[in-house]
């Protein structure tokens, strides 16, 4: 075994030219596919982030029938066992509840239906951090009797800050609902469609408008990032028993998952095409190096090297070039992309704009997370192992008399 | 003893419609420390009849015995096995791994062999001595002339205590110089060590050495000379 592999790393840079070349080009495939993987899946996380940020939070536990029927009276009791259970997974960074309903919002005149949420003012804005995007007027308090409207609907309502919004709408259990609130902020959301539908209120205050006492449609559950997300979800998942059920972000907005997973597709395709490339280079080289050295086979088989030990060295050679491909291009990249990551490239123009309008920031990504790195390994790993399946063949057909003579 | 027995060998090529007789019907014996040439015109079958000899070619027709085992009948495998145990090899060009050392190539086949390390250095340091290239022992072959070469080449031949060594011409590549050089020392351990060789060759001065000389034309033998006052054939 030690000859076979001193043998095969000898052979390796016998012809240095080409062996480097071919390195080479393993070297720049493994950064080409790296950088991009890095930058998709930047983008991805960004958006993740954003994604759960906007809204919906990592995790919900809902009633179980809440998702199915999201009406009021799918709520359910807050019961502090519960909330304690999600807090005593180390993961979970933190609860805050919701209660979600619609109604009819008008001013003197005029009606429009709303969203209503009430919510923890201080646990909603650790998340999603509305309060900063009040426009005019101020944020919600903890028990506020007063609500903070989306711009649009306030536009259309003609209301401002300290006017007066009716709401009306059915309680829990049918209870109709109907109440003035003082109008205590205007915030300007970055969907256009909240931006023209929401109402927040505080959640004692939305509860008692519901008749719906310390009941909620959702406890909201963060936590650092998605990778933690899945790990968490499994544990509590299995915690979970009814009348609750959890949820993960992607459960909730599988269009997004779905995105995702088609713009990560395209990716690979393209990637394949470049390693597909890179591995016909490998192959090449191999083939040449079977031809130019078949005598050479010839004469160690004649005194007597088995075929098998044979073609184990030629199998190392191939592997070498593959791995030190590998490592060259792991080598450079990773440094490379840590530098990139932590120094997004700032986007210009309308693209920036736009971004930013829809609440993203105008920066091109990049994921340093181990998978951009472990896939190009797997790749061309995969791919040289499949080569090197070539020299092993040949050798094993080959006639030592003609080898010899060649 | 004779340690090579050969019986109505035939080998025929079928190249297109015309079937070439390039060993046609040899019998022949070799005793343990014979010291012999195979020579003949061009075409005459030298390389056929020694490649069988070898294990390398498969005969047409006939039977190969090496002390007493039929060639034809080992499996591919164990024919690589048996080279290694029980032939030489010296090739008439290329020989050698260019990636190994000239002490390396010579333990290779030792290590294929599996022996123990201490016995490989001791061996092939007392071979590289005995063909005159102690020195030379860390060179790789680039490094080295086609005589010194052709030299390394003997040596490992002999590392692996084969019962005979074949050469398929294996100065004609060499000047004169080299030639006679290394006649002598394939001559000086066929004396001193009584190792068998069997050679092909063009080259009349490398005949004159010989102490048998087996003629062929036409893949037939059409004379088998021995020389008086020599080795083995008392
Ligand atoms: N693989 C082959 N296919 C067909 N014919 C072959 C093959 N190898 C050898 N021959 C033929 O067999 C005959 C004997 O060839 P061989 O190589 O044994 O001659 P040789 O005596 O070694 O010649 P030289 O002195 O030129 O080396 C020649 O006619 C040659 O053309
Ligand atoms: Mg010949």
């Amino acid at each position: 075994m030690n000859t076979n592999i001193k043998l095969a790393w000898r052979n390796l840079w016998r012809n240095r030219r080409r062996t480097l070349i071919t390195v080479a080009s393993i070297f720049f495939g493994v950064m080409l596919s790296a950088y991009m993987t890095s930058m998709q899946e930047g983008s991805y996380t960004k958006m993740v982030d954003i994604v759960v940020k906007f809204y919906s939070g990592y995790m919900q536990v809902h009633h179980e029938d809440y998702w199915e029927n999201k009406s009021i009276n799918n709520s359910f009791e807050y019961n502090q066992e519960l909330a304690d259970e999600l807090l005593a997974n180390k993961d979970v960074e933190f609860v805050f509840p919701r209660l979600e309903s619609f109604g009819l919002a008008s001013s003197k005149e005029l009606t429009k239906g709303a969203m209503i949420f009430g919510i923890d003012p201080l646990g909603e804005n650790q998340l999603t951090k509305i309060a900063d995007k009040v426009r005019s007027g101020k944020y919600l308090e903890a028990e506020d009797e007063g609500v903070l409207m989306g711009a649009g609907l306030a536009k259309y309502l003609q209301l401002g800050v300290n006017d007066t919004l009716v709401i009306i709408s059915q309680g829990y259990h049918g209870v109709s609902a109907a109440e003035k609130f003082p109008v205590r902020g205007i915030i300007k959301h970055v969907s256009p469609e909240l931006n023209k539908t929401i109402v927040y209120m505080s959640l004692a205050k939305c509860q008692e408008f519901f008749s719906a006492e310390n009941r909620l449609t959702s406890l909201v559950i963060n936590v650092a990032d998605n990778d933690v997300m899945k790990r968490a979800f499994h544990d509590l998942k299995k915690k979970m028993k009814a009348p609750y059920s959890i949820m993960s972000w992607e459960e909730m907005q599988p269009e997004v998952v779905q995105q995702i997973e088609s713009d990560r597709a395209g990716g690979i395709i393209m990637k394949a095409i470049l390693y597909i490339v890179i591995a016909f280079g490998i192959l090449g080289t191999i083939m040449m190096m079977i031809m130019e050295r078949r005598r050479e086979f010839g004469v160690m088989v004649a005194i007597g090297m088995r075929k098998g030990k044979l073609a184990s060295v030629i199998f190392f050679e191939t592997l070498f070039i593959g791995l030190l491909g590998i490592l060259s291009g792991l080598l450079v990249s990773y440094p490379l992309l840590l530098l990139q990551s932590a120094n997004p490239i700032p986007l210009t123009g309308q693209a920036a704009q736009l971004m930013e309008e829809f609440g993203f920031e105008p920066y091109m990504f990049f994921s340093t997370a181990w998978q951009v790195f472990s896939q190009q390994a797997i790749s061309v790993s995969v791919i040289t192992l499949i080569i090197a399946i070539y020299p092993v063949i040949s050798i094993f057909r080959f006639k030592v008399i003609k080898a010899l003579k060649a | 003893m004779n340690i090579i027995e050969i019986t109505n060998l035939h080998k025929i090529y079928n190249e297109s419609e015309v079937n070439v007789h390039a060993v046609n019907n040899v019998s022949l014996n070799f005793k343990e420390g014979e010291f012999a040439a195979i020579v003949g015109p061009s075409g005459s079958g030298k390389s056929t009849l020694l490649n069988m000899l070898g294990g390398l070619d498969e005969p047409t027709d006939g039977k190969i015995l090496i002390d007493n085992t039929d060639l034809s009948e080992l499996k591919s495998s164990d024919l690589i096995q048996f080279r290694m145990q029980n032939i030489g090899f010296v090739f008439q060009s290329y020989n050698l791994i260019p990636v190994l050392t000239a002490k390396e190539n010579v333990e290779f086949i030792m290590h294929l062999q599996n022996r123990p390390k201490k016995e490989c250095e001791k061996r092939t340091m007392e071979l590289l001595d005995a063909v005159g290239l102690k020195g030379r022992e860390n060179s790789r072959p680039s490094k080295l002339s086609g005589g010194q070469q052709q030299r390394v080449a003997v040596a490992r031949a002999l590392a692996s205590k084969p019962k005979f060594v074949l050469a398929d011409e294996p100065t004609a590549n060499l000047d004169s110089k080299s030639t006679e050089n290394l006649l002598e020392i394939m001559e000086d351990l066929n004396k001193k060590e009584n190792i068998t060789f069997i050679f092909s060759t063009h080259d009349q001065r490398v005949v004159n050495k010989a102490h048998r000389v087996i003629t062929l034309e036409d893949g037939k033998i059409i004379s088998d000379e021995r020389k008086k006052g020599t080795g083995s054939d008392s």
